[in-house]
């Protein structure tokens, strides 16, 4: 276990370096807006070399075991101890949450959003990063809990003050939605620690730490292992966000400025699914069997629901939001089936959602700024005026919709597979129903992906922008003509990595898998296997 | 005649442990020396009394530190009826805090509004000095003394701005119901003493104690009692006094109120639950259940519907007293006890902290904007983002937010309501939580003034803040993050053995 137990300080040098950062900002006047997004820059290329080092550090033979594991005191009386560590499950979205941030922190070298203020918004940045980061690494429910609302605030303010015209809505439903979510998590938390200390055997002390729990969880009634999934359920399903909860989802992504949809699609989403595999699942296997068709069939609603209501968006931004609520509807069908295959393939879609949708909301900023608008409608034969970013947009709508060879296959089908044979005891008719209609989800998927694709993309552009072709525009009042540049350096910059990591993991889906399977297997052992 | 009686009684000067009460007697000193200082010294001189304030608060926590650091850990005296355990020293320390701060507070604000500077502190000090005896009371009577001892100059500083009608209305209501529920209040006190045979809590709390044999008078004498205090906290329904008083009152004496004089309500029930009615808890239980619930819920309810932050900050304040309340509905209930006791207390140091700190950004931004309505708080962040974070970490922590103190506080109530276990403790829980959502609307709804909407027209210019402002928002800055990140730092406090440990059980 010693050489688990080495290098300690990475994982806090990797959360908490971000903090460092804004520290230092804050002493940067508001006016030296390129020094301010200097120093956000390098440090997230600085936090981001750390989480490279400990890519090169992490035992791969080992993914199933907790690394760099570290436990100091925190709260003693309350038994909530600073504990973190890593093992497979957590490593690929811990570290996709640093490139996340670097890439996005590129992205806005010569993108911030109005009303400007570089300074402010990258220091909210660099808070939501340590938030990321530390609730992927945390192995205390408490300390858990506080990185899990550590994003909060931060992405509350990126939409409430950078977003768009109804941003002051869409920026108080996410923040009420999500605490009420978590005021629940936290009753339910609490409730497990008081239960599990009640089971606990002679000699043991109770904590917060998950290890224990997953170790003592099971010893918990039935019943009471229900009401407190159900706690946590509720926590983390608003989150996800899974059907019905999602309706704060639309709102936030299409009014986000593009930075803060990347990060909440790519990262926070994820928050709320790994709770599931990391936290409720492992902790509650009773309980888990119970709700599983329960989640499964809200998972499956929400295939289909997201996939119609893609169908009916008329807004590029909103229908990727939508698409959302559909792709986080097969992680969910996945984790439900409690098999080690449906939970692989659940964390790879995280993965792989991270990347395609961010990519997609990446696009779909660059197309705003162009175009000023989003409106499929309006928006057409990008192909033929700006060709390089059309493309892109192709490549993401293929990848997006599962394609094989790229990552996003690698995250439904197994999940649509998995769901053929669920776990010993959970009911095999239903499941195969489910699989049956996220398979049909899949149709949905290309359909909409596809008609977005070409609504956009091909035909010929609309006279309204199609000055842009010479450079001016034939008003001479700025008209939108003038912005119809294809991809900059920067986006060049910001995006390749998206595109390689999504072709790398489509082709070699195994580099992930390998990663993560022993971790599952871990997390399922409640289940046998 | 009456000297004959005197005479047949032996009569004992008390042991006084003159360490134990060496924070009144600094406090003591200090106000005959404002009170001196203040005749003497010229009208442009008068800020000289409210750094001697200052001083004295803090020259109150030196025997605080001492006391602290000493061997025994309680020292007794008066038979029991005034004990100084770690406890009372936490709150008392809690007390002369808060007051320092409100000093800070208060010193430009009196200073520029020409009121009555020596008056004003030397009152300031006497509340204080009730406080930091309530916090040692184990007696009614010493209870009932310390209780107006704080209050009577309460009513007075609510009332100090004299020419304005509503700062008049604030005292005159403070007053009349604040009266009205000690009367309630000493009417329960004179049941208990009458049934108990004794004024001294922990005797009280024995004799109270013969299970299934308990009388219609003892359970009216706790009820009143209960509802006296009620009202000091502003418990709903009997809160109506509150929110007026609030608006009225000049605003460091708001703040004053709102977090002092109600923390001192607060200690006085717990000693009064803890030690008087142990074992009563049929009778408090479910009554400060019902009171913690819909305390919390319509302090919140009417919260929301509010334009201006300092009756808002009210309503906030009632409902924050509601969530301290709360593990006091379980406080009865075997294992909860301890965590329901240290829930109260670290509540209420949490608590200190934020609502201070929140009220010094209030008042340093009022400075410039001279409106107390939530819109002129509009494009704070864009002028003054110093002040709009700190509003922000404040109200976040208000809210309960992690990592920031209010969250540890929250946690706390919660922790010690589901350790008790039962159905009502359930249901008391998942109110808690629906409130805590509901409770940033309100917060929530002040930072979109301060993040996201422009500034009302001319209100750019930066914000001069005062030197001593500036100290009361870094007290309190560094007091919330500490908490919240640190909690270790003040969970330590309010250990059950400490309050009850000094009666032998």
């Amino acid at each position: 276990m010693d050489v688990l137990r080495d290098q300690n300080w990475v994982l806090s040098a990797g959360t908490f370096l971000p903090l460092v950062g804004v520290l230092v900002m804050l002493f940067i006047p508001k006016a030296e807006e390129e020094l301010s997004k200097l120093v956000a820059l390098l440090t997230a290329v600085a936090t981001l070399g750390v989480g490279v080092y400990t890519l090169t550090q992490f035992d791969f033979d080992q993914a199933d075991k907790l690394q760099f594991f570290a436990d100091a005191e925190w709260i003693k009386v309350i038994s909530s101890n600073y504990t973190i560590g890593l093992d497979g499950m957590s490593l690929p979205l811990y570290f996709l949450s640093m490139v996340v941030t670097v890439l996005v922190m590129i992205y806005s070298w010569n993108h911030i959003p109005s009303p400007g203020n570089p300074k402010a918004f990258l220091i909210l940045m660099l808070i939501l990063q340590t938030g990321m980061a530390g609730t992927f690494v945390s192995q205390d429910l408490i300390l858990f809990f506080v990185f899990f609302e550590v994003v909060l605030l931060p992405m509350y303010f990126m939409i409430g003050v950078w977003g768009g015209e109804q941003r002051q809505y869409a920026s108080l439903k996410f923040f009420l939605y999500t605490m009420f979510g978590s005021a629940l998590m936290l009753v339910a938390f609490i409730a497990l620690f008081f239960k599990v200390r009640g089971a606990l055997p002679e000699g043991v002390e109770a904590s917060f730490s998950i290890p224990q729990l997953v170790e003592y969880g099971g010893l918990l009634g039935r019943s009471a292992q229900i009401w407190i999934f159900g706690g946590m359920f509720v926590g983390f399903a608003v989150k996800v966000p899974m059907f019905p909860f999602h309706t704060w989802l639309p709102d936030a992504h299409t009014q986000a400025p593009t930075q803060g949809s990347v990060i909440l699609a790519a990262i926070l989403l994820k928050l709320g699914t790994y709770g599931f595999v990391r936290i409720a699942i492992p902790v509650l296997p009773e309980a888990a069997k119970e709700w599983a068709p329960w989640i499964g069939l809200l998972a499956v609603i929400g295939i289909i629901y997201g996939a119609l209501g893609c169908l009916a968006q008329t807004d590029m931004k909103r229908l990727i939001a939508f698409s959302s609520v559909a792709h986080m509807g097969f992680v969910m069908l996945g984790i439900s089936t409690l098999t080690p295959m449906g939970f692989n393939a659940a964390i790879f879609g995280m993965v792989a959602h991270g990347l395609i949708t961010g990519m997609l909301f990446f696009i779909a900023g660059s197309v705003k700024e162009r175009y000023h608008t989003l409106e499929i409608a309006r928006l057409s034969g990008m192909l033929k005026q700006i060709p390089k970013l059309g493309w892109i947009l192709g490549f993401c709508a293929m990848a997006s919709l599962g394609l094989p060879g790229l990552a996003g296959f690698w995250g439904e089908f197994p999940a649509i597979l998995s769901a053929y044979s669920p776990a010993v005891g959970l009911p095999e008719e239903t499941f195969r129903t489910f699989m049956v209609i996220a398979a049909l989800g899949t149709v949905f998927a290309a359909a909409y992906l596809l008609w977005l694709f070409q609504r956009t993309a091909f035909g010929e552009p609309k006279p309204e922008f199609a000055g842009g072709d010479h450079g001016h525009g034939a008003h001479g009042d700025d008209g939108h003509g003038d912005d119809l540049h294809d991809v900059n350096i920067f986006e060049w910059i910001a995006w390749t990595p998206f595109l390689i990591a999504i072709v790398v993991f489509g082709v070699y889906p195994q580099l992930m898998f390998k990663v993560i399977d022993p971790a599952v297997q871990v997390a399922l052992r409640a289940f046998g296997g | 005649m009456s000297s004959s009686i005197l005479a047949r009684v032996p009569w004992q000067s008390p042991a006084i442990d003159y360490h134990a009460i060496a924070p009144e007697i600094v406090l003591a000193g200090g106000i005959c020396l404002i009170i001196l200082v203040d005749l003497f010294i010229s009208e442009s001189r008068k800020w000289i009394t409210a750094s001697l304030a200052g001083f004295v608060m803090l020259g109150a926590l030196l025997p605080i530190l001492t006391l602290a650091v000493s061997d025994s850990d309680v020292r007794t005296m008066f038979d029991g009826r005034y004990v100084v355990d770690e406890f009372a020293l936490t709150l008392k320390a809690l007390f002369l805090v808060a007051g320092y701060v409100v000093v800070l507070l208060s010193q430009n604000h009196v200073e520029e509004g020409d009121y009555y500077q020596g008056e004003y502190y030397t009152l300031l000090l006497t509340s204080v000095t009730g406080m930091v005896m309530m916090a040692s009371s184990r007696d009614l009577v010493s209870i009932f003394v310390a209780l107006e001892f704080l209050s009577i100059p309460a009513y007075m500083l609510a009332a100090w701005r004299k020419r304005d009608r509503k700062s008049n209305e604030a005292g005159v209501k403070y007053y009349l119901l604040g009266v009205f529920a000690s009367a309630v209040m000493l009417y329960g006190m004179s049941l208990l003493y009458g049934v108990t045979g004794s004024t001294l809590l922990s005797e009280i709390g024995s004799r109270l104690t013969v299970e299934g044999q308990f009388g219609g008078v003892e359970a009216l004498g706790i009820t009143f009692v209960v509802i006296g205090f009620a009202f000091k906290v502003s418990a709903v329904p009997f809160h109506s006094w509150a929110p007026d008083t609030y608006e009225g009152a000049p605003i460091p004496v708001t703040a004053f109120l709102s977090v002092a004089s109600k923390a001192a309500g607060f200690v006085a029930l717990v000693t009064l639950v803890y030690v008087g009615f142990p074992r009563a808890q049929d009778v408090w239980q479910p009554f400060i259940w019902v009171l913690a619930a819909i305390t919390m819920t319509f302090g919140n309810l009417l919260a929301l519907r509010q334009s201006n932050i300092v009756r808002l900050l009210a309503y906030s304040s009632i409902s924050q007293g509601g969530f301290i309340l709360m593990p006091l509905a379980v406080a009865g209930t075997g294992d909860a006890a301890g965590p329901a006791l240290q829930a109260v207390v670290v509540y209420l140091l949490v608590y200190a902290a934020m609502n201070l700190g929140m009220f010094a950004v209030v008042i340093t931004v009022s400075r410039t904007t001279r409106s107390g309505e939530i819109s002129s708080l509009g494009g704070l962040f864009s002028y003054a983002p110093a002040l709009g974070v700190l509003m922000t970490i404040f109200l976040a922590s208000l809210a309960g937010i992690p990592p920031l103190g209010g969250w540890i506080a929250k946690f706390g109530a919660f922790r010690a309501v589901l350790e008790a276990g039962s159905g009502w403790a359930y249901a008391i829980a998942v109110i808690g939580a629906v409130n805590s959502v509901v409770a940033f609307g309100y917060y929530g709804n002040i930072m979109r003034e301060v993040w996201m909407k422009p500034a009302p027209h001319g209100e750019t210019t930066t914000v001069r803040t005062p030197s001593s402002l500036v100290a009361a928002l870094s007290i309190t800055v560094v007091g919330t993050l500490l908490f919240g990140i640190l909690p270790g730092t003040i969970m330590r406090f309010g250990d059950l053995v400490d309050l009850t440990g000094a009666f032998g059980g």
